[in-house]
């Protein structure tokens, strides 16, 4: 079976590269576009991108940690 | 009564029940043009009708329309439309059967004018969809249907407790906007809330849904909860509650889908994420966002049920539902991940697709009210959403490693309710004013601006960032997560069991301790109380009783409380 371009290295990195590119635009076009805060915290450059990116790592550390307490393996309501 | 008036849940219901009666082209043709005509009902109906029925001593409003009621009354129809599009080649007749009734009852829940003829339909639709679980023919769904059963027959028991003192408070039936400031209303806030998927009981929907067949969960995803929506719309809009409510669900969703292995499940955990944006709207209550949740509830039957479709569809080609089974899908069933991405994209309320609409005018309510910290969540949530739904499904299920698995596209009717839902996932997210004048009240909201697309951009795409840069610490493992349905699935069963055991031994004891008396005294006959037949049934009898004597002695304290 011939390999998808999406699982070859080469191609994942092309991927990644993209996506940055993409993020980096998003980022700098701020500088073109007026915005409209209404808090002051949406002041910040670039608020969105990092309140996007670390409310993100909080959830999935947060989930990870109660992961520990509440996860049971999946048969373990099975009698 | 009025003749000239068709009611479209009734349509559903009577065209439900009768299916059973039809065979071949005839059940196809039946079951999908039913929901069509219960469409075209929905749009014959103005805004100034009425319909209602005597019974008893109550004049029953079966039918009050506003525009709220055509606005659910339309997408349900639409979903029932499309759900049995999606499977009524594949589902077994009970299932299609009670879909319909099923959503046949959600509309009259929705035309209710009084809360009599909404409990009717409420309970009508808690057995549809039970019977819908049950269809899937498993152990598993039969357990998990009586789970789900004895959940919201304890809703309706609540609701209807509230009903019944609210008409003797204010001797009215009406279904009208209500307070939370005394019991009744609180009884009937409560039984809405638990088919809300209100905390603590949030646990029904992950765990009854995706115990039923590749189809069954897609009806099941629109109709229960987004009733609940709707009542709490009618009912208890600027309820200060339903905020927080709103918020603990929205995170709730996040933070168990993030754990969460099976893809059925993740969309399931989602439902309480989305349904939590609506309750929230509901609580700011404000014009901009009650238009808000009842857009975001038109958008998100849309968009979760083509997610629960794309997701079906791989369940249904490949028997699998877990995702360390599955990866790869993308190679061989390419239309059902490009509809599953479009799917999570409107979820995720990406610019073009119908959830960026909808769940901003929710958030713009925030920030016209000037609440920086729900406004803070809200978008925090927002980003969550993109995590757990957007990409986390799309990823394991369709891309991911490769498992080596090469299904084909699911059969023509499949794809065509897919390509269907897409279509109107893209359509309402380009063109908004379609929507806009469905709602409740007038919109003045333009979501379109160029801040606006940025910064909704930014924040998804970094989250998307986020997703990949942590992906080692989302490592899937076969595992699921406590809830509260621990509680009646291991805690109650476990305490009963140990009650039980020593009353047994209690009785036993005094039995033992009696026949030795008796043998004393009456040597002769005290060999019929040691036969063990005879003291363990004793012990039985005995048993029961305690539990009637324990009802009459709640009932009793009930009695008292009220009076």
């Amino acid at each position: 079976m011939k390999k998808h371009w999406l699982y070859t290295d080469e191609g994942r990195r092309g991927v990644w590269r993209t996506g940055i590119i993409v993020l980096v635009v998003t980022v700098i076009s701020e500088l073109f576009i007026t915005l409209h805060p209404h808090f002051s915290i949406e002041r910040v450059f670039a608020f969105y991108a990092l309140y996007g990116f670390l409310s993100c790592v909080a959830m999935v550390l947060f989930a990870r940690l109660l992961g520990y307490l509440i996860k049971r393996r999946d048969d373990y309501y099975d009698e | 009564m009025m003749s000239n008036l068709l009611h479209p849940g009734l349509i559903l219901i009577l065209g439900g029940l009768l299916l059973p009666f039809f065979r071949g082209i005839w059940r196809s043709l039946w079951s999908l043009s039913i929901p069509l005509l219960a469409l075209i009902a929905v749009w014959m109906i103005d805004n100034e009708s009425r319909l209602s029925v005597h019974f008893l001593d109550y004049d029953l409003q079966l039918l009050v329309a506003d525009r709220l009621s055509r606005l659910f009354a339309t997408v349900f129809s639409i979903m029932a439309f499309a759900g049995v599009l999606y499977c009524y080649r594949q589902a077994r007749t009970v299932e299609l059967s009670a879909a319909m009734l099923y959503a046949g009852s959600a509309i009259a829940v929705v035309y209710a004018g009084d809360l009599l003829t909404l409990f009717i339909f409420w309970e009508l639709m808690a057995l549809g969809s039970m019977f819908i679980i049950w269809s899937a023919g498993t152990m598993a769904s039969w357990q998990a249907s009586r789970r789900y059963i004895m959940i919201h027959l304890l809703g309706g028991v609540i609701l209807m407790t509230g009903i019944t003192f609210y008409v003797l408070e204010t001797g009215s039936l009406a279904f009208t906007e209500m307070q939370a400031d005394r019991l009744s209303t609180w009884f009937i806030l409560i039984g809405f809330l638990v088919n809300v998927g209100a905390p603590p009981l949030s646990a029904w929907i992950a765990d009854a849904y995706p115990e039923a067949s590749f189809s069954g969960m897609v009806f099941l995803s629109a109709f229960t909860t987004k009733t609940a929506v709707y009542v709490l719309l009618r009912g208890f809009p600027g309820t200060d509650l339903l905020i927080y409510l709103g918020l603990f669900m929205i995170f709730y969703g996040i933070i168990y889908a993030l754990l969460e292995n099976d893809m059925r499940r993740i969309l399931a955990y989602s439902i309480v994420n989305q349904v939590g944006f609506m309750v929230c709207g509901i609580g700011i209550g404000s014009e901009m966002a009650l238009n808000g949740a009842a857009s975001h509830a038109f958008t998100h039957i849309i968009y979760k049920a083509l997610l629960l479709m794309s997701a079906g569809s791989v369940l249904y080609m490949t028997g699998k539902r877990k995702c360390t089974d599955l990866g790869g899908l993308f190679q061989s069933m390419p239309l059902t991940a490009i509809c599953g991405i479009i799917g999570a994209l409107a979820i995720s309320s990406f610019p073009l697709t119908s959830g960026f609409i909808s769940k901003s005018m929710i958030t713009q309510a925030t920030v016209d009210y000037h609440l920086l910290y729900p406004w803070l969540l809200l978008q925090a949530a927002s980003a969550g959403v993109f995590l757990h739904a957007g990409i986390k499904f799309p990823w394991y299920v369709f891309f991911q490693k490769d498992s080596g698995l090469r299904p084909d596209d699911p059969p023509l009717n499949m794809r065509l309710a897919m390509i269907l839902f897409a279509f109107l996932c893209l359509f309402l997210g380009v063109a908004p004013a379609w929507l806009y004048q469905l709602l409740p009240y007038p919109v003045e909201y333009v979501p379109y601006t160029a801040a606006h697309v940025l910064t909704q951009l930014q924040l998804l795409l970094f989250s998307g960032l986020a997703f990949f840069i942590l992906l080692p610490l989302m490592q899937r493992t076969l595992t699921i997560s406590l809830d509260f349905d621990w509680f009646y699935r291991r805690f109650f069963p476990l305490l009963f069991t140990l009650i039980e055991a020593i009353w047994l031994r209690l009785v036993r004891l005094s039995l033992g301790v009696y026949a030795g008396i008796r043998q004393v005294v009456f040597t002769g006959l005290g060999f019929i109380y040691q036969s063990p037949l005879i003291s363990q049934s004793a012990a039985r009898v005995s048993l029961a009783v305690i539990w009637v004597v324990l009802f009459l002695a709640g009932y009793l304290v009930f009695y008292l409380i009220e009076n």
